[in-house]
């Protein structure tokens, strides 16, 4: 099965090699490398990774330049035709400051960088991301992060919760995250972002595979697409 | 023409930097400090035609996240 995948690189990414060799190990099939300032994607594209790190350092908020940046107008483009769209991390960030997920992520409450494997509870098993999970499953995906806690006013998060739009959340809330949230989904279902680094656990090396799943969902959402 | 904007997190929004900076101050004995949040000040030179729809839109777009912070326009000098 043909699975063309790209993964964006912006200025200060560090987890963009990671995220390309997890989906290649997965798919068998090397992703397509994108750089920032690219004005355009490559076309019939089946999966778009916006990778973890630190894009232009962090400067204003984390994620706000990335946002921004010329190839995003082209994520958010793909991502309202229906593309699959995972941000990890800092692409979580950066998904919530393109506008194109809802709530922000703010500095750690215990203000500490964050650097461990946590368990997380699959929240919804209803988007292509999750579909091959059980309610309730646990994961165990490392985080490493220093701006994780993620927020949204009451309204936003009863919204969120009301439209089971809530992917994954911390067994044990690490960050301060409200309502333990780890992971969330677009109102299409379509756009994932989550704090935890599936792509460092999908090798038995990693001390964990339960990252992979996350990865296989969509191939399997693909294939029966 | 000088600009000052002012970014600070809305009311209700946690600041565990504030309050690591609170802690601090009461360690070095100042007492009375009641609450600490910390913002952002950002110095713009913008020609003197700019539109006030053109800062509101750059605050809105990029200088803050109205997510989680509040922005003041401050015209210097006038």
């Amino acid at each position: 099965m043909s699975f063309r995948a790209a993964v964006v690189t912006f200025p200060g990414s560090n987890c963009d090699r990671d995220m390309a060799v997890a989906v290649e190990s997965i798919s068998g099939q090397q992703p397509i490398r994108v750089w920032h300032g690219d004005s355009a994607l490559p076309d019939r594209l089946d999966f778009i990774a916006l990778p973890g790190g630190f894009s232009y350092g962090d400067y204003l908020r984390s994620g706000a330049m990335a946002a921004n940046s010329p190839i995003m107008r082209e994520v958010a483009a793909a991502a309202g035709r229906g593309v699959p769209v995972l941000g990890v991390c800092n692409g979580f960030q950066v998904l919530t400051e393109a506008g194109l997920l809802p709530g922000a992520l703010m500095r750690n409450a215990s203000q500490h960088f964050i650097c461990r494997t946590v368990d997380l509870t699959v929240a919804n098993t209803d988007s292509l991301f999750t579909r091959g999970f059980e309610a309730g499953q646990r994961l165990r995906i490392p985080v490493a992060h220093h701006d994780g806690n993620y927020f949204a006013d009451e309204a936003t998060l009863d919204r969120l919760e009301g439209d089971g739009r809530v992917a994954l959340r911390y067994v044990e809330n690490c960050n301060g995250s409200r309502r333990d949230i780890a992971g969330v989904l677009n109102a299409s279902g379509n756009v994932l972002g989550m704090m935890p680094h599936p792509e460092r656990a999908v090798d038995a090396a990693h001390g964990g595979t339960d990252g992979r799943a996350l990865f296989e969902n969509v191939l399997k959402a693909l294939a029966h697409a | 023409m000088n600009i000052r904007i002012h970014v600070s997190l809305k009311p209700g929004v946690l600041d565990p930097q504030g309050r690591a900076v609170h802690h601090a101050l009461d360690g070095l004995g100042f007492a009375g400090v009641e609450d600490v949040r910390i913002g952002r000040l950002i110095e713009l030179t913008v020609a003197d035609a700019t539109s006030d729809a053109d800062l509101e839109a750059m605050c809105e777009k990029l200088l803050a996240n109205t997510v989680i912070e509040n922005y003041r326009i401050e015209k210097v000098g006038q």
